[in-house]
């Protein structure tokens, strides 16, 4: 049973882990991974990165992709927070969770799940650089790859 | 679906930008019954679209908000949307 979710706001990862957790002591561990906006690293630092998506499609893409990562592993619960608009650098982009009563399905399931989300859920970004430019990012092989890895469709 | 429905086109990210345009309204164009077939149309309309659709362009396609292939079918009443790689996460 997994939740998903686009939103403009922030989220609070203690929050979400207290709502998975809730009620299900059979939970053992939960995996969880946070996307953070990065400054550009150095040679061309980013003053801000704004999120696109495809209302509907993607949060329809989401479910479905935590649906394929509950078919492959025993997870008590899963969560997807996608967030839109503009970021700064620090501020928080995406949110899994996964839970199980064991770690390895927990942390191999959070892994797969970012992985997917960053290839096949329908969001672009773009950069806005501190000297103004703005750019695209553009699609990146080892993200491909990484999703690949996985197998399947 | 009669074909006087009109087929509406979505664009995302930098393909909207390219084409000034979030979306319209078009009516099936004549002949055309799949996304492959779609895209070669968007390629005739222009310069901006014959860049933008261009065979090595990497645009993807979704028809009714589903991931689509070329061969995928089109009709009148569809919504099909067009967008560069994905790049979330």
């Amino acid at each position: 049973m997994a939740t998903v979710r686009v939103q403009l706001a922030d989220f609070d990862v203690g929050a979400e882990m207290a709502a998975l957790v809730s009620g299900r002591p059979d939970i053992g561990g939960i995996g969880c991974f946070v996307g953070i906006v990065r400054d550009g690293a150095g040679d061309h630092p980013i003053a801000a990165m704004t999120l696109e998506h495809y209302p509907g499609m993607t949060e329809r893409a989401m479910a479905r992709i935590a649906a394929e990562a509950e078919r492959r592993w025993a997870l008590l619960g899963c969560t997807l927070i996608h967030r839109v608009g503009r970021l700064a650098p620090g501020e928080n982009i995406v949110l899994v969770l996964a839970s199980s009563a064991h770690r390895q399905a927990a942390l191999d399931a959070t892994a797969f799940l970012i992985d997917w989300l960053k290839t096949r859920a329908p969001f672009w970004k773009k950069e806005s650089f501190s000297d103004g430019g703005e750019a695209w990012v553009a699609a990146r092989e080892s993200d491909e790859d990484a999703a690949d890895r996985w197998g399947g469709r | 679906m009669p074909a006087s429905v009109p087929l509406r086109l979505l664009y995302f990210a930098g393909l909207r930008e390219r084409l000034g345009a979030a979306g319209e309204e078009v009516a099936l164009p004549a002949g055309i019954a799949t996304v492959g077939a779609l895209m070669a149309w968007q390629r005739g309309r222009g310069p901006a679209h014959a860049a933008a659709f261009a065979a090595d362009s990497r645009v993807r396609c979704a028809v009714n908000q589903e991931f689509a292939q070329a061969d995928q079918p089109v009709g009148a009443g569809d919504e099909v949307a067009f967008f560069p790689p994905m790049t979330g996460g």
